[in-house]
């Protein structure tokens, strides 16, 4: 399983997020559009994501993000533009989305657990249901997972009982157990009391570790600058400016970009 | 208070009738369940229908829906029974009870469920979904258990309601609680039969309504 495999972690973590170690990218959006009605939400997006990599989306609110996010495993429906997903084309007809989205893992800003199960219930539904294990197997599975976020002493506890630092990592974990190819987090510490933010940063920073590629709308900007190999600055549903985070935080290129750094991070 | 005695509680009387009003008891108990099983399930499969938002069979569905919403039961049992007849499709009283009560029962808890379904937050959906569940795992895995839970409640007091409406069927010559408890007073002159029929009404509604409450309490669960 991808995040114990620990021998490419100390590679990863010295040189992150080059390409050139693999053919292509995870993931490979090419002129990505989403409208709802009249209102162009997305306006041509292209975005490769390598292998490895640690993707920041960072913008105003309403810019796009969560629907470019949502559109990467067809949540939303784009309305035009291709994504292709670990060497598949998400948008070709007849493509198997129930197959596919266990390749993309998704953790959305308020956990959405389900709450009649347990947190080992929640974390091995799609590993019954949609991968065909058998319970037991499911289970350990499940279990293993949990005790990567921190949580195997919590298996059986149900959404409520659980802190939402706990319910997040229990929705990271729920995502991981399938073996995603990438991870996409849509605000992941939004929710989440500032005392609670850590624990989950801290998972997040462990999978980034063992190499899990991952794309990141969050506002958690000092995590960015330490854990990101890129940030994309989007508004109105274009990619206004990318790079690395000293250069987006520090040094950015664009007006637009810069306006909105130094007002995200003056309050 | 004799007289009252002699009226409501006569014990000759009673013994002389209570084989019938067992009978009718058993009967109003089979349709009842019958009722029940036939409306709640077709509820639920409408429900479903629904929830796949096919826009023509949507707008089919409310239709028929808000029809036998506003129809009252009795009107539906009689149209079934003394109308359809003329059109060629003839039914025992008790089919045309049966089917009358089950529609409006469906009619109803088709409602109920589908408020249920719609309560359920869409972050359920796309959570299940993003997993790869397909639309009827989520359905059945996810948003269901949820839903049937917010919908118990009203489920249960929706299902007493109709179903007691049984005793409608006394108009149709089914012979079931009511009927029988009519029959035997014109017979024998003498009220203590509606005494027993109401009885045999508390024995058997009495122990789903206080299930109905445990049903409540056992499912209200912390979000
Ligand atoms: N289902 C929808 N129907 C219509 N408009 C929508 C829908 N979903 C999103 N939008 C609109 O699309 C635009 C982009 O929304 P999106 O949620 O992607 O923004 P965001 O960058 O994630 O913002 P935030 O930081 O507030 O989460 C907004 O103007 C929003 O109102
Ligand atoms: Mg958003």
């Amino acid at each position: 399983m991808q995040l114990t495999d620990t021998t490419g972690s100390a590679a990863t973590t010295a040189d992150p997020g080059t390409p050139a170690d693999t053919g292509r990218p995870i993931l490979d959006v090419a002129a990505l559009h989403k409208s709802y009605g009249a209102l162009k939400v997305l306006r041509g997006i292209d975005l490769a994501v390598w292998p490895r990599e640690m993707v920041f989306l960072i913008g105003p609110s309403g810019s796009g993000k969560s629907t470019l996010l949502r559109c990467l495993n067809r949540l939303e429906e784009p309305s035009s533009g291709s994504i292709v997903v670990d060497g598949i084309d998400i948008m070709a007809p007849g493509t198997d989305l129930n197959r596919v989205r266990q390749r993309i893992g998704m953790v959305f800003q308020s956990f959405n657990l389900y709450p009649h199960m347990t947190a080992l219930g929640n974390v091995t539904l799609a590993l019954r249901k949609v991968q065909g294990r058998r319970r037991a197997d499911a289970e350990d599975l499940g279990r293993a997972v949990l005790g990567r976020v921190g949580l195997s002493d919590k298996a059986d506890a149900y959404p409520h009982a659980l802190s939402g630092g706990q319910q997040q990592r229990v929705a990271i974990a729920r995502a991981l157990a399938l073996e995603p190819r990438v991870m996409l987090f849509d605000e992941p510490t939004s929710a989440l009391d500032p005392e609670l933010v850590g624990s989950v940063l801290q998972v997040m920073r462990n999978m980034r570790e063992s190499g899990m590629t991952m794309v990141v709308v969050s506002h958690e900007f000092g995590f960015a600058r330490a854990a990101a190999d890129r940030v994309l600055f989007l508004d109105t549903g274009r990619v206004v400016e990318q790079g690395p985070p000293e250069q987006i935080f520090d040094a950015p290129q664009e007006a637009r970009t810069r306006d909105f750094v130094r007002r995200i991070t003056q309050h | 208070m004799d007289n009252f005695l002699f009226s409501f509680f006569n014990l000759d009387v009673m013994v002389r009738y209570f084989p019938a009003i067992v009978d009718g008891f058993i009967l109003t108990t089979y349709l009842g369940l019958a009722v029940v099983l036939t409306g709640l399930g077709l509820g639920l499969t409408l429900a479903l229908i629904r929830s796949l938002r096919w826009r023509v069979v949507n707008v089919l569905i409310v239709i028929a829906v808000d029809v036998f919403r506003a129809l009252p039961p009795l009107v539906i049992i009689i149209l079934f029974y003394f109308a359809l007849p003329s059109a060629g499709v003839t039914m025992t009283g008790f089919t045309a009870t049966w089917l009358s009560l089950s529609l409006v029962l469906a009619a109803f808890s088709e409602e109920i469920f589908w408020a249920g379904i719609l309560a359920v937050q869409k972050g359920q959906w796309e959570a299940a979904r993003s997993t790869g569940l397909g639309l009827g795992q989520t359905l059945a895995y996810v948003v269901l258990p949820q839903a049937v839970r917010l919908t118990i409640p009203p489920l249960v007091n929706r299902a007493i309601a109709i179903t007691k409406g049984t005793a409608l069927g006394s108009v149709v010559a089914v012979q079931e609680i009511l009927t029988q408890a009519t029959t035997a007073q014109s017979f024998s002159g003498n009220p203590t039969p509606l005494t027993l029929g109401a009885l045999a009404y508390l024995i058997l509604f009495l122990p789903v309504v206080i299930f109905g409450r445990w049903l409540e309490t056992r499912f209200a669960w912390r979000r």
